[in-house]
């Protein structure tokens, strides 16, 4: 049940523009700053031969470009799950899903899996460019596999907040802004706020900020690292978004 | 699919309760909103093969009983069984029972009718292998096996309309609940539409919304009068148009007579005068007279010119019931 809304999700999300012009402005920007950076590293390509152990092409051209799609991701996401409950709320097609034998649950997450699924793609997109090289240059594929997991974990991350986001209003427009400025909000505020309480001394609290803070926790992927905590911090917030997703559909079955 | 056979079925002897003859069961619903309640302790009660007509003017609490029913709300008091189901205790269970269109149909207009109806039949589970042939069927049923491949948005509303209603019985549902299922459709869809949900009638039971009465007089088996979310009627088509028929009757007359003089003919209970030459007369019980009222209307000159049976239609209870106060 949950694959048939997750396939119900994407069906209908190609058959709208928004599909195509997401996908179209993601692959302009992240090729363009792939195309820079690759200018760069070959620029640069002399200076680095002198150097002991330089850093590889993909650290130098994946790296980045996976920033950029995650810096892109964070206003990209909001609008696509838009969509996702608050347009169907308002254009009453939620009936459907509500009124068949399909639990709160199965709602939520079916929708989940469909954008995720659909951020999946445009996480394989932005790795086909420095695969790209594979043919040229020695590539880095364990950094590269680290890259991809840290952003299909954030890409989920991004979607549980801004679904919840969509669950609290029916206004398709305000739920893209609220989704953005709550995705930001965590952005900026945890990390200032991790700053601020590790500049206390309070180590535990200010690591227990990095849940909040998903972008922060996908800075160890882009040095190829696989944290276990950085990884347990974004399934957590994923959890915890779907989680409340669920209720608030829930509740508003109750109160409404 | 099910039987489509007309008759009733038999209630099925393992059910525990007799009620299990009934697809729908509501008693005491309530919903309120905040201090406003919309629906106040409507009891309801909807037997298989049944039409049921739900009347009520603009806000009265149809919709919200409705999406009550079809688990899209929840009561805030009261029980809903579904075919002995209980909605809220087994929401799967009890919704995979009942079919329905909102009075908006949740349509996704980027849709194909195919794509759409299969994905309904998908997600109240009908299984792989039936899934084309309920769709098939449902989209013969509503008149659209010609439109499967055209996309929903640019179907007329009637024909969305149908697309909605296909949508509520494609997994063929013991219960299917229609929010005005006509609005805004032309005249000649408007008898489709009812030829389909009387036809509904026969195999599933029907609950059906709606302000226009000829519409419930037509279809309907039963109807059930809402007013400020209390019901406050409840009875058979039959017994509506049975009720008063042939016991009253207007009398058209030119010269008319003072009203007391009609009152007092032999067998007359009651006689008003409705304009300065149109009476309503009504006949003591048992009592039946017509020829002595047209026989003394001639010996005595007062010009009769009409005299016709007057029968109590639904408008009339309709009226009458959510005007009272005014």
């Amino acid at each position: 049940m949950i694959l048939t809304i997750a396939g119900k999700e994407l069906r209908t999300l190609f058959a709208s523009p928004l599909a195509w012009v997401v996908l179209t402005v993601m692959q302009l920007i992240v090729g363009y700053a792939f195309l820079r950076r690759l200018d760069d590293f070959l620029q640069l390509q002399p200076q680095l031969a002198q150097m002991a152990s330089p850093p590889g092409i993909t650290d130098l051209v994946a790296g980045p470009i996976f920033g950029t799609a995650a810096a892109v991701l964070l206003f990209a996401v909001p609008v696509l799950s838009m969509r996702l409950i608050a347009e169907e709320r308002r254009n009453q097609t939620m009936v459907l899903l509500m009124s068949a034998p399909v639990s709160m649950t199965e709602i939520v997450l079916g929708k989940f899996v469909g954008l995720t699924a659909f951020l999946a793609g445009i996480v394989a997109l932005t790795t086909l460019m420095p695969l790209a090289l594979a043919g040229s240059a020695r590539l880095d594929y364990g950094l590269l596999a680290a890259l991809v997991v840290g952003l299909l974990l954030l890409a989920a991350a991004f979607a549980a907040v801004s679904l919840f986001v969509s669950c609290l209003t029916v206004h398709p427009v305000v739920a893209a802004i609220g989704a953005f400025a709550a995705l930001l909000g965590m952005v900026l505020a945890g990390e200032a706020a991790g700053d601020g309480l590790r500049a206390r001394g309070w180590t535990v609290a200010a690591s227990l900020t990095q849940v909040f803070s998903p972008i922060k926790s996908f800075e160890p992927f882009g040095k190829g690292l696989l944290d276990t905590y950085a990884i347990a911090c974004l399934v957590l917030l994923t959890t915890l978004a779907l989680a409340l997703a669920i209720r608030q559909l829930d509740a508003q079955r109750l109160r409404s | 699919m099910h039987t489509t056979s007309t008759e009733r079925p038999q209630p099925v002897a393992t059910m525990p309760e007799p009620e299990a003859a009934s697809t729908i069961s509501a008693r005491g619903l309530t919903r309120t909103f905040g201090n406003h309640i919309a629906v106040n302790d409507v009891t309801l009660e909807l037997r298989r093969g049944e039409v049921l007509g739900f009347l009520g003017p603009n806000g009265a609490g149809k919709t919200t009983t409705m999406h009550m029913l079809t688990g899209n709300l929840a009561p805030s008091r009261g029980e809903i069984r579904i075919c002995g189901i209980d909605l809220l205790e087994q929401p799967s269970a009890a919704k995979a029972r009942i079919g329905y269109l909102p009075e908006v149909p949740p349509l996704y207009r980027e849709l194909t009718v195919d794509e759409y109806l299969q994905l309904a039949a998908k997600l109240h589970r009908v299984p792989r292998a039936r899934r084309a042939d309920a769709v098939a069927t449902a989209k013969q049923r509503c008149g659209l096996s010609d439109t499967g491949g055209k996309l929903i948005g640019t179907l007329s509303k009637g024909y969305q309309q149908r697309v909605g209603i296909a949508q509520a019985i494609v997994h063929s549902p013991d219960v299917v609940v229609l929010d005005e299922p006509t609005v805004g459709l032309d005249p000649n869809q408007i008898r489709d539409i009812r030829g389909l949900i009387r036809e509904l009638g026969g195999a599933h039971s029907v609950i059906l919304s709606t302000h226009i009465l000829p519409e419930v007089e037509a279809v309907c088996d039963r109807v059930q009068i809402m007013h400020h979310g209390e019901l406050v009627y409840g009875d058979t088509i039959a017994a509506l148009k049975q009720f008063e028929r042939g016991t009253t009757v207007l009398v058209g007359l030119r010269r008319p007579p003072p009203v007391t003089e009609l009152a007092a003919l032999p067998g007359v209970a009651a006689a008003d005068a409705i304009e300065s030459m149109l009476f309503r007369i009504q006949f003591a019980a048992g009592a039946d007279p017509i020829d002595a009222l047209v026989k003394t209307a001639a010996a005595r000159d007062w010009g009769l010119y009409q005299l016709k049976p007057a029968q109590t239609t639904l408008e009339d209870v309709f009226v009458h019931l959510t005007r009272r106060e005014e």
